[in-house]
């Protein structure tokens, strides 16, 4: 499904640079559940970017679904970004002034979707996450585990291979990031290959695998046994 | 291409980010409303002037310059300075038959004298006068007709009066048309009551008679007071008259630099010069209103600019989900025209709403300051067009700023 090989990155710092990553080398097959762990700094995130095409790596191979990733117009990015990637940040990035259902909605309005069969399809979503009966509140309106409910749904919604998470559950409260993780859990159940970074180590074992950064290199790289988020709830 | 603009969605960004930012954007608008107002304000303000200014003229031949003989200036031929210049009926000939661009030349002869109507009497000034006068000074006729050229053919004894003259022989709401008058002790038959115009070149004319009447009447032989030359559409009038003096000059053996020899008001000049100054309003008006309409365009795409950096992290949002950036700037391209638009047509509703106020004002009567200020719908095409333009413009400027930066760094926006 995904394949990195010889990644390396660094950031222009005045005069100098910040290496990054210094030679990531992932191979990630479908169906997986794998935590991203390191230190603050360690370079997770912009790990992730990569992987979500929002940034370019300065070196290395990148090929996602046997698409190899390289030099991609702004473009063809944004096409990718939405048919293959979907996306969940520790702030839920939900557009505030759009209420949960047209959020869901919002990548589906970008693959060029007919608006009713839109609507359909975002509203089937926010029930899958519990939320149908909030589909008309705006996020202001909504708790902060409800706002990341809506936000997987959205990142659902276009139906992608990957999802991408960074620190899903960052902002929220130990019994909502288990509600979280569980969601999380049963689509990884129905099939999506899911990639979260994380420092929090029970939400990591609550992965399938576990990839630990240091220093811009993988130190540690295992599978574990999944620790089921709903014995929690 | 533009199907985009039939898509309800693309409105339904238009009107989220309109009421996210509704104080904003109503503030921005006011600029560009205020421009259109002025522009459509002020054309229109200066095509009611203008109408005003034609009909005061419209009974005028506004290309016609009037001749009279005075006295010479300068001693020629044997002649001393100060003789005095007479037109002849044979001077019109000529300069009918050789000044290029001559449409009419129309004698008269004028006199003041004594008319007297049963008890009332007084001095009048009455003129000699042939049909086409009709064609240079339009005889707004209350009554009756004016003279004909039977009437000059059989030299009658008739009179068009004015109304002020009416007014002065005859009792309220009595007929004058067929009664008698006495000119010169001579009898007359009215036969027409005329309003006197807006305008006149020359002193206002109390009653006409036939031009062969009064030359009979008094004995004025080929002798003529006046001349009226009114010139072809396209040529100028003012060239006319230069030539026009120089061959009259020549046929009564006047110096040709001699300046006091003829007297002249030229209509064409006069009307020139009233026209230069409302081309220069429109003129100036556009220029005013077009400034204010860029200044007013200039400050939406300053808040557009203000707000697609406040909304940087959103743009990164939707450029996450899978929009690309053409999208994006397509977005923020049809906000700024949209806006523009909407502050255009309402200013030019307004403005409308202040020329129908500026009529109800000014605009009644028949001696109104301005008539039927108004806009043609070509000039609101115009303006419209000219705003689409501007806007589509101005709005690039925030549509590149927004897709300037990656994606990534757009999300880290706080
Ligand atoms: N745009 C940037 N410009 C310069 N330096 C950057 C930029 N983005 C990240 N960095 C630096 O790169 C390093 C790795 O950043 P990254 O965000 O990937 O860390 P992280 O592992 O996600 O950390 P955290 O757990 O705190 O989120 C950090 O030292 C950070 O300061
Ligand atoms: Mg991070």
């Amino acid at each position: 499904m995904l394949e990195i090989k010889n990644l390396h990155k660094s950031y222009p710092i005045g005069d100098s640079s910040l290496h990054v990553l210094k030679g990531i080398n992932l191979s990630v097959k479908e169906g997986e559940m794998v935590a991203i762990m390191g230190s603050s700094g360690s370079g997770k995130s912009t790990l992730l970017n990569i992987i979500g095409m929002l940034d370019e790596a300065d070196s290395g191979d990148y090929i996602l679904d046997e698409l190899p990733i390289k030099n991609l117009t702004e473009k063809k990015a944004a096409v990718y970004r939405n048919k293959f990637l979907g996306f969940i940040f520790q702030s839920f990035n939900l557009i505030n002034y759009k209420n949960a259902l047209e959020n869901v909605a919002l990548p589906l309005y970008y693959q060029g979707m007919k608006r009713k069969q839109r609507q359909e399809k975002a509203l089937f979503h926010l029930e899958k996450v519990g939320l149908a009966d909030w589909a008309h509140h705006l996020p202001k309106e909504l708790s902060g585990g409800q706002k990341q409910r809506v936000a997987i749904a959205r990142a659902l919604a276009a139906n992608p291979k990957l999802l991408l998470a960074d620190e899903p559950t960052g902002a929220l409260d130990t019994a909502t990031s288990h509600e979280i993780m569980a969601f999380i859990q049963q689509l990884n159940d129905e099939g999506k290959t899911i990639l979260m970074v994380t420092h929090e180590e029970d939400i990591a074992s609550m992965c399938k695998r576990i990839v630990r950064l240091k220093d811009g290199v993988i130190m540690e790289d295992k599978p574990v046994t999944q620790v089921r988020a709903s014995q929690y709830v | 291409m533009f199907k985009f603009l039939f898509d309800r969605d693309t409105w339904q960004e238009v009107f989220d980010s309109f009421s996210k930012n509704k104080l904003r954007s109503v503030l921005t608008m006011v600029g560009v409303w205020w421009g259109i107002l002025l522009l459509i304000g002020l054309l229109g303000s200066a095509r009611g002037l203008e109408n005003a200014f034609n009909r005061l003229f419209g009974d005028f031949a506004t290309n016609s310059v009037f001749i009279w003989g005075q006295s010479t200036g300068i001693p020629f031929k044997g002649f001393q300075e100060g003789r005095r210049v007479q037109l002849s009926l044979t001077d019109t000939k000529k300069v009918e038959e050789n000044i290029e661009g001559i449409e009419f030349v129309v004698p008269r002869n004028l006199r003041q004298t004594s008319v007297t109507r049963k008890f009332q009497s007084g001095n009048f000034r009455v003129a000699g006068d042939y049909p086409l006068l009709d064609m240079v000074e339009k005889k707004r006729l209350l009554n009756g007709r004016f003279i004909n050229q039977n009437d000059i053919n059989n030299k009658r004894k008739v009179a068009v009066i004015s109304e002020d003259i009416y007014k002065q022989l005859f009792e309220k709401k009595e007929q004058a048309v067929g009664q008698y008058i006495l000119i010169n002790n001579i009898n007359f038959k009215v036969i027409g009551v005329h309003k006197l115009s807006n305008v006149n070149m020359g002193p206002p004319i109390d009653m006409h008679i036939p031009f062969t009447t009064f030359q009979q009447i008094f004995n004025q032989g080929d002798k003529i007071g006046w001349v009226m030359i009114t010139g072809k559409p396209d040529y100028d009038i003012v060239q006319i008259e230069q030539d026009s003096k120089l061959l009259l000059k020549n046929l009564n053996n006047i110096h040709p630099d001699d300046k006091r020899a003829f007297g002249s008001a030229n209509a064409g000049k006069e009307f020139g010069k009233v026209t230069g100054f409302l081309t220069g309003m429109q003129f100036l008006t556009w220029f005013v209103g077009i400034a204010t309409l860029i200044a007013g365009v200039f400050a939406i795409g300053n808040i557009l600019l203000i707000t697609v950096r406040e909304r940087t992290k959103e743009i990164g949002v939707r450029r996450a989900l899978g929009a690309t950036p053409f999208e994006i700037k397509r977005q923020i391209v049809v906000e700024a025209v949209f806006l523009t638009l909407v502050a255009g047509i309402l200013g030019i509703i307004t403005g409308g709403w202040i020329l129908i106020l500026l009529d109800h004002l000014f605009g009644q009567g028949d001696d109104a300051a301005i008539v039927n200020a108004s806009v043609s719908i070509l000039v609101v095409f115009i303006a419209l067009f000219i705003l689409v333009v501007l806007g589509t413009l101005i709005g690039l400027i925030p549509a590149f700023k927004a897709t300037s930066v990656k994606p990534i760094e757009a999300l880290r926006e706080e």
